[in-house]
C-alpha cells in the first residue's frame, strides 16, 4: 500500500521482465503438469528432479478428496491434469460426473508396483470394463492414543469411555462413522448394496455418537489442528492417520498409533486423469517417475504414508518403518478393513446423520 | 454532441461495474436460485420441485442452526455495538490530535492480517494449554488447566472482535460530524446523562448505527473460519452447513437452497432493522 515510487518502479521493471522471460519461455514450449494430490505426495525434492530430469514444469494444489472431487466438478474434469482421489471415491463420482477418463495401462510402468495392490486397485476403480485407478500411496486409520489412556482406548468405541472423558477428538466424517459401526459389532462394507440395511447401521451408529458427545473436546478439521491437540496433551486419544501418529511418536514416544482391535480402515490414493487434461503424456510420465522405489521412499519420508511402490521400503527412514511395524503386527495388517468402492447415494445418508449428530445436545 | 460525449464517457465508466455486478453477482446468484429447485431423482436424473426447501423445514437440524446462527449473529451485532459505541466516542469527540490519528490505527492494524490468522491468535489465547489458562494458573486463581475455547462465548469473541473495526469507522465518522453545542444545549436544558445520550447523541449517530451494524450482521452471518474454528461440537453455524453441503456432500442441489434461504435471511434482517430505526438504505449508505 505504502510503496516508494522509485521501489514501485522497480516492480514494474521486474514485473516487465518476468513476463518478457514468461512469454519467451512459453514460446521455447514450456510443458506444463498441473497436478492436485495431497500434502506431502509431492515433495519439493521430488519436483525439482522430475522438473530437470523431463524438462517439464510442475504445478502442485493441494487438496483432499471432497475438495479436488468438488473442483473437478466445477469444471467438468479441466483444470488439472493429474488427480490423486482415494480409490473408494472413483466409480460412484465417475458414473454421477463424469470427470475421469480410463487408465491406459499400457503407459504405466507395472513392472514397479506391487501386484496385488494394482489389482485391488483395478478391480475397485473399474467401469464397464475400463480401469480409471493406478495405485500410489496407503495408509490407514486408527487409534492414537497417549500411553496414559493406552489400557482404555483400544477400540473406536473406546473413546466413548468416562475415563477418558474430555480428552478424545475425532472428525464428523464418513470414516468416524465405519470405524464405530466395525467397533459396535456391524460390517457397514457388507452392508453398502444394501440401503435399508446400511441405513439401520447408520441409525445405531448415530446413537451412538450422539451419546458420545459429552466425552468429545472438539471434532477436528484438519490434520495439523488434531496434531496440535495432541502435542499439548488437550487431547490423549484420537481417531485419526497412521501417519499423524507416527510423527508425533517420533516427537513424544508417549503417543503412540494402534490398530484398533475392530480392525484400522485402510484406503489407497490413486493417480486418476482428469478427463480433460490437457498434458496425458507429462501425467504417465509422472507417475512413472515418483513410483521409482527411491523417489516413492522419499514420498514415504515426507508423507509417513507408504507407496504402492515395490522395494521401496529399504530405501525408507528407519525409524519410520520401526513406527510402522510396532503398529502393524500381522494380525493387524490382516485385519485391516480397506474401503470398497463408495455407491452413489450413501454419501447422502452418511451426510443426514452427521448433520443430526452435530446438531444434537 | 456534448452531452452524448459525456453519455458515452459515463457508460464506459460504468461497464466495469455492471460487468462484475452481472457476472459476479447476478448471474451466480441466478443459477444458483435455478439448483437449488432442482431435485436428484436418482444418481444421473433431475427434475424440478421443491425437495430441498422441503428439507430445511422438516429435517429439524436445518432451521435450528438456521435460527441459531440468525440470534447469534444479531447478539454478536449488539455487543459490537455496546463496545464499539465508547471507542468510537472517544476517538471522534475526545482524542485530539496525534493520540487520535493512532487510536484510529491501533483498531485498524489487526486487520492487515487476515481473518484466519486472527482467529488463530484467538485460540492461542483460550486454548487449555494457552495463555489465559497459564497465566489464570500463575496467579493461583485456578487449580488446573481451563479450556476457554470450543464454545459458543468463543465464538462471540472472535465475531465481535472481527466486526469491531467495521462498526468503529461509521460510527467515527458519524460522531464526528457531530455539533458540540447540541449536546451543551441539552444539558443547558436539564438533561441529564442518560438524557442527551437518548435524545442526542443516538439520534445524530443513527445511520453510522445502522450502517455498522448492517455490515456488522452481514459479516457475522456469512462467516465460516471463526465459528469452524473456534466453535464447540454443538456450534454448527449456517455458513458451515452450506459449505458441507456443497464441498463433503456433493448435493449442490441442497447447498443451493440453503444459500437463497440465507440471502433471504439477510435481506429480511436488514430491511427489518431499517424499518425499525426508521432509516432509509439511501440515508446510512450516504
Amino acid at each position: 500500500m505504502a510503496r516508494s515510487p522509485s521501489s514501485t518502479r522497480k516492480h514494474a521493471v521486474l514485473l516487465s521482465a518476468a513476463l518478457a522471460t514468461s512469454v519467451f519461455a512459453s514460446a521455447a514450449a514450456a510443458e506444463e503438469l498441473r497436478l492436485i494430490t495431497w500434502g506431502g505426495y509431492a515433495p519439493d525434492d521430488v519436483v525439482a528432479q522430475f522438473e530437470k530430469e523431463t524438462g517439464i514444469d510442475v504445478q502442485v494444489t493441494l487438496s483432499n478428496n471432497e475438495d479436488m472431487i468438488s473442483k473437478l466438478r466445477a469444471t467438468g474434469g479441466a483444470g488439472f491434469d493429474l488427480a490423486q482421489p482415494s480409490q473408494d471415491r472413483i466409480v460412484g463420482v465417475q458414473r454421477q460426473f463424469n470427470i475421469y477418463k480410463p487408465i491406459d495401462f499400457s503407459r504405466v510402468n507395472t513392472d514397479q508396483l506391487q501386484p496385488a495392490m494394482v489389482k485391488a486397485t483395478q478391480e475397485s476403480t473399474e467401469l464397464d470394463g475400463q480401469y480409471y485407478g493406478v495405485p500410489s500411496v496407503w495408509g490407514t486409520s486408527g487409534l492414537i492414543v497417549h500411553n496414559s489412556v493406552a489400557d482404555v482406548v483400544q477400540d473406536y468405541t473406546d473413546l466413548c469411555d468416562p475415563a477418558v472423558a474430555g480428552e478424545v477428538s475425532y472428525r464428523l466424517k464418513r470414516p468416524t462413522l465405519i470405524g464405530f459401526a466395525f467397533a459396535m459389532g456391524m460390517d457397514p462394507f457388507a452392508a453398502y448394496d444394501d440401503r435399508d440395511k446400511y441405513q439401520s447401521i447408520l441409525a445405531k451408529v448415530q446413537e451412538k455418537l450422539i451419546d458420545c458427545k459429552d466425552n468429545v473436546k472438539t471434532y477436528w478439521t484438519g490434520g495439523d489442528q488434531l496434531l496440535a491437540l495432541l502435542r499439548t496433551g488437550e487431547v490423549k486419544a484420537a481417531m485419526a492417520w497412521d501417519a499423524g501418529g507416527w510423527k508425533l511418536n517420533a516427537e513424544n514416544p508417549e503417543i503412540r498409533f494402534v490398530a484398533p482391535e475392530s480392525g484400522a480402515l485402510g484406503w489407497i490414493d490413486t493417480f486418476a486423469i482428469p478427463r480433460r487434461s490437457e498434458n496425458e503424456e507429462a501425467a504417465y510420465k509422472w507417475i512413472n517417475f515418483v513410483m521409482q522405489p527411491e523417489i516413492a521412499a522419499r514420498i514415504t519420508n515426507e508423507s509417513g504414508n507408504f507407496t504402492a511402490s515395490k522395494g521401496a521400503d529399504e530405501y525408507v527412514k528407519p525409524a519410520l518403518r520401526d513406527a510402522y511395524r510396532e503398529s502393524f503386527d500381522e494380525a493387524a495388517i490382516n485385519n485391516i478393513k480397506w474401503y470398497p468402492p463408495v455407491p452413489p447415494g450413501l454419501e447422502t445418508l452418511e451426510g443426514q446423520v452427521l448433520d443430526t449428530v452435530q446438531a444434537a445436545n | 454532441m456534448r452531452s452524448s460525449a459525456s453519455r458515452l464517457s459515463l457508460w464506459l465508466l460504468l461497464t466495469p461495474f455492471v460487468l462484475w455486478i452481472v457476472l459476479l453477482v447476478l448471474l451466480p446468484h441466478l443459477q444458483m436460485l435455478r439448483v437449488s429447485f432442482q431435485v436428484r431423482e436418482s444418481w444421473d436424473t433431475l427434475t424440478w420441485g421443491l425437495q430441498q426447501y422441503q428439507n430445511f423445514f422438516t429435517e429439524s437440524y436445518y432451521w435450528r442452526t438456521f435460527v441459531r446462527t440468525g440470534v447469534m449473529s444479531l447478539f454478536t451485532t449488539f455487543l459490537t455495538l455496546i463496545i464499539a459505541f465508547p471507542i468510537a466516542w472517544y476517538i471522534a469527540r475526545l482524542a485530539r490530535g496525534r493520540s487520535k490519528g493512532l487510536l484510529f490505527m491501533a483498531c485498524l492494524i489487526p486487520f492487515w492480517a487476515s481473518e484466519l490468522v486472527r482467529t488463530y491468535g484467538w485460540m492461542i489465547l483460550l486454548r487449555e494449554s494457552g495463555l489465559f489458562s497459564s497465566w489464570l494458573q500463575a496467579l493461583g486463581w485456578v487449580d488446573g488447566p481451563v479450556e476457554m475455547l470450543y464454545n459458543d462465548v468463543a465464538v462471540i469473541i472472535g465475531l465481535v472482535y472481527n466486526g469491531l473495526l467495521f462498526m468503529v469507522v461509521p460510527l467515527v465518522t458519524t460522531l464526528d460530524g457531530m455539533d458540540e453545542n447540541l449536546v451543551e444545549a441539552g444539558y443547558d436544558l436539564g438533561g441529564g446523562h442518560g438524557t442527551v445520550l437518548r435524545e442526542i447523541v443516538v439520534p445524530w449517530a443513527m445511520p453510522g448505527i445502522v450502517s455498522g451494524c448492517i455490515v456488522v450482521f452481514m459479516l457475522t452471518l456469512g462467516s465460516y473460519l471463526t465459528p469452524v474454528l473456534m466453535g464447540g461440537k454443538d456450534s454448527a453455524w449456517f455458513t458451515q452447513q452450506i459449505f458441507t453441503q456443497f464441498i463433503t456432500r456433493f448435493n449442490w442441489e441442497q447447498g443451493a437452497a440453503l444459500g437463497v434461504l440465507l440471502l433471504v435471511l439477510s435481506s429480511v434482517m436488514v430491511w427489518l432493522g431499517l424499518k425499525v430505526t426508521g432509516q432509509s438504505l439511501r440515508k446510512v449508505m450516504g
